[in-house]
């Protein structure tokens, strides 16, 4: 019996059809199940590995790792306590910065922009996260740090009164390179990559919903802030979250412009470091402690990666129950 | 039997390439990437082995040699000698290079703004903050220098050129030595880094009033700055290639075991204070004595046919007498049999 000739009406035909499907279901499912738990063993590897890499620091500094700001290769002393400081400022600055900015975008992707021009700006943002952040660095560097520095620090250092909290607050050396620099580029490199998944976020909205808001006489600004951005609530905390963990472990475009200085930085314009910046300027040469200090930076940088997304969770599973 | 032909004619060839050329590996330091390149891609032409080197960094290149993953490992940094005894290594100079302060102050041409060790490290370490402080001005009479805080300038990566500055420093000034010390990166006491040699000189260029290091051959490549250094003879001295020979000629390279010497503070009328060598490490006992020969027959090459190419590079050849003292050092370099691996 050739196959022209097997119909599907053909009882013989239905039951070996079904059975070679459920023959292959085990498969599937093994398939699947392999897919999911490979990247949970790499997970778990990597976490080992940082942990089994790090430990001699962590054994000799215990806790003041974590607390020290003293970071001496020569006696051997490592304190991570500049780094850490500097990644979580940078990085709840860039979102500071990037949040609204991204938000705007969206909104108006989604609400105001005529048909015309939605498709050009759409795929340009999405192009803007695209690009490699070495490129930022090298463009925040020799473009917008001489242009920060003449145009926004060297007048802010001018203007602020000696001895004021605004004084302490803008202190460093004014060249470009530092702590807001640093911030600004980090926001620059996470605002399209917020935009363009808020903007997705945002399409989802059932037109139906948008509709009738208008229909019962909302503004644009009320219809986002009431309607369509509490329907996304949840899907935009995540957006967030990722826009802040691309800013806690960005290295390079960081690394050109932070000005890379272990120490705690003393005002927004002096220079500093993040766990990234410091892990990439020196594990080339480390050997040793100083090795073994830089992995664990790592790990430390991981747990902070990994409480962001803890908490991002979190709140979502509070607001899911309200 | 044509496929027996074939396999026959595989096998000859590939008997015949093995005995023909050599493939070689080496990894380390980033300093002197661009000279072996060259002398690998001449030596090359000329013989037919190739050379492959990878320029990852004077650490990884010792932790490569150590694990034997490459035939042979580069430093900037001289390896002592009880850590060569420890890892069974065995290390030579091949060309010289130096470390240049570099400034950005209006006003100030190249080589105008006279420095001396004990100056540089104050300034590294925050002490001087003013250009016009009475100190710098007293070896600066005929230069107007202005009223500009002083930003200090590092290297933010690992780097030999850290190294060697850092130990000029130390060798200059004890506070600096019992202070931040001397390594491929400190704690620095001041100022911000830039990564790389281009990283440091863009952060300079782009401070007025600040002081930076950076290598020589990049250094006088973008036509920086620099100033002028004085050396243990007392003269003022320019960085030159002839100034970096002058501080290789007076090292006592004979009485150090594994040539470890840092070029610092050399006696000699025109030497340059802070000038060091760049090393090759390989196993001083070899478990392939074929593979041990061709790599002391490149730098054997290198040594009789690269100095044109290495000071097209700005960098500075070793001094003959160096050179014998090395090629004599190779006989303790011995294959499985115990028998010197190059002759």
């Amino acid at each position: 019996m050739s196959t022209a000739e097997i119909s599907a009406a053909d009882p013989a035909f239905r039951r070996r059809a079904s059975a070679r499907g459920s023959g292959l279901e085990p498969l599937f499912r093994g398939a699947c199940f392999a897919a999911a738990t490979t990247l949970l063993t790499a997970l778990g590897g990597v976490l080992v590995a940082l942990f089994i890499g790090g430990w001699p620091a962590i054994a000799k500094f215990g806790f003041g790792f974590l607390t020290n700001v003293t970071w001496d290769p020569v006696q051997d002393v490592y304190g991570a306590a500049g780094p850490i400081v500097g990644t979580l400022i940078t990085s709840a600055l860039a979102l500071l910065f990037a949040l609204p900015v991204a938000g705007g975008v969206a909104f108006f992707l989604v609400e105001l922009c005529p048909p015309l021009l939605r498709r050009p700006i759409g795929t340009a943002v999405e192009l803007l996260a695209g690009i490699p952040s070495i490129v930022y660095g090298m463009w925040g560097l020799f473009v917008f740090a001489p242009v920060f520095a003449k145009w926004v620090e060297i007048p802010a250092m001018g203007a602020a009164p000696a001895g004021t909290f605004w004084a302490s607050l803008v202190q460093g050396i004014p060249n470009g390179s530092g702590i807001l620099a640093a911030s600004i580029i980090l926001a620059i490199m996470i605002l399209p990559f917020m935009a363009a998944t808020l903007r997705e976020l945002l399409q989802t909205v059932p037109a139906q919903v948008r509709e009738s808001a208008y229909g019962l006489g909302a503004t644009t600004g009320e219809v986002v802030m009431k309607v369509t951005l509490p329907y996304v609530r949840r899907g935009a905390i995540g957006a967030v979250m990722l826009g802040l963990g691309r800013a806690l472990g960005e290295t390079m475009a960081v690394t050109f412009v932070i000005g890379n200085s272990h120490d705690f930085p003393k005002g927004l314009f002096d220079a500093g470091s993040t766990i990234a910046s410091t892990i990439a300027n020196e594990f080339n040469e480390a050997s040793g402690l100083q090795a073994s200090a830089l992995i664990a930076l790592g790990l430390v940088l991981f747990l902070i990666t990994f409480t962001v997304l803890a908490l991002a969770r979190l709140l979502l599973r509070n607001q899911a129950r309200v | 039997m044509n496929k027996l032909f074939a396999v026959a004619a595989i096998s000859a060839a590939a008997i015949c390439g093995a005995a023909a050329a050599a493939s070689l590996t080496g990894a380390g330091a980033t300093f002197p990437e661009l000279v072996y390149n060259r002398w690998a891609k001449d030596y090359a032409a000329k013989t037919g082995n190739t050379i492959s080197y990878n320029g990852i960094g004077s650490g990884g290149g010792i932790k490569q040699i150590e694990a034997g993953t490459v035939d042979f490992g580069a430093s900037d940094k001289p390896l002592a000698a009880d850590e060569l005894a420890k890892n069974g290594l065995a290390q030579f100079p091949t060309v010289i290079g130096g470390v240049v302060p570099v400034v950005n102050l209006p006003g100030v041409a190249p080589g105008q703004l006279k420095l001396t060790g004990p100056i540089v490290a104050d300034i590294f370490r925050g002490v001087e903050k003013f250009w016009d402080d009475p100190v710098i001005v007293s070896y600066n009479r005929g230069l107007k220098l202005p009223h500009l805080p002083i930003t200090v300038v590092h290297r933010s990566d690992g780097s030999g050129t850290t190294f060697l500055f850092t130990s000029y420093l130390s060798g200059n000034a004890a506070h600096w030595a019992s202070g931040p010390g001397a390594s491929t990166s400190v704690n620095w006491p001041v100022g911000e880094g830039g990564k790389g040699n281009e990283g440091v000189a863009v952060v300079v260029k782009q401070t007025t009033g600040s002081i930076g290091y950076v290598e020589y051959a990049y250094a006088k490549q973008n036509h920086m700055t620099y100033a002028v250094l004085r050396n243990k003879s007392g003269h003022w001295v320019s960085p030159t290639a002839e100034a970096f020979a002058a501080s290789a000629a007076g090292a006592k390279w004979a009485s150090a075991p594994g040539f470890n010497v840092l070029l610092l503070d050399q006696p000699g009328a025109n030497a340059w204070p802070i000038s060091g060598a760049t090393f090759i490490l390989v196993h001083s006992k070899q478990t392939n004595a074929q593979t041990g020969h061709d790599v002391l027959a490149f730098f054997d090459w290198a040594y009789t046919n690269g100095n044109p190419a290495a000071e097209s590079l700005d960098y500075v050849p070793l001094p003959d007498g160096v050179k014998a003292l090395v090629r004599k050092s190779w006989a303790k370099i011995t294959g499985p049999d115990g028998k010197p691996v190059f002759k």
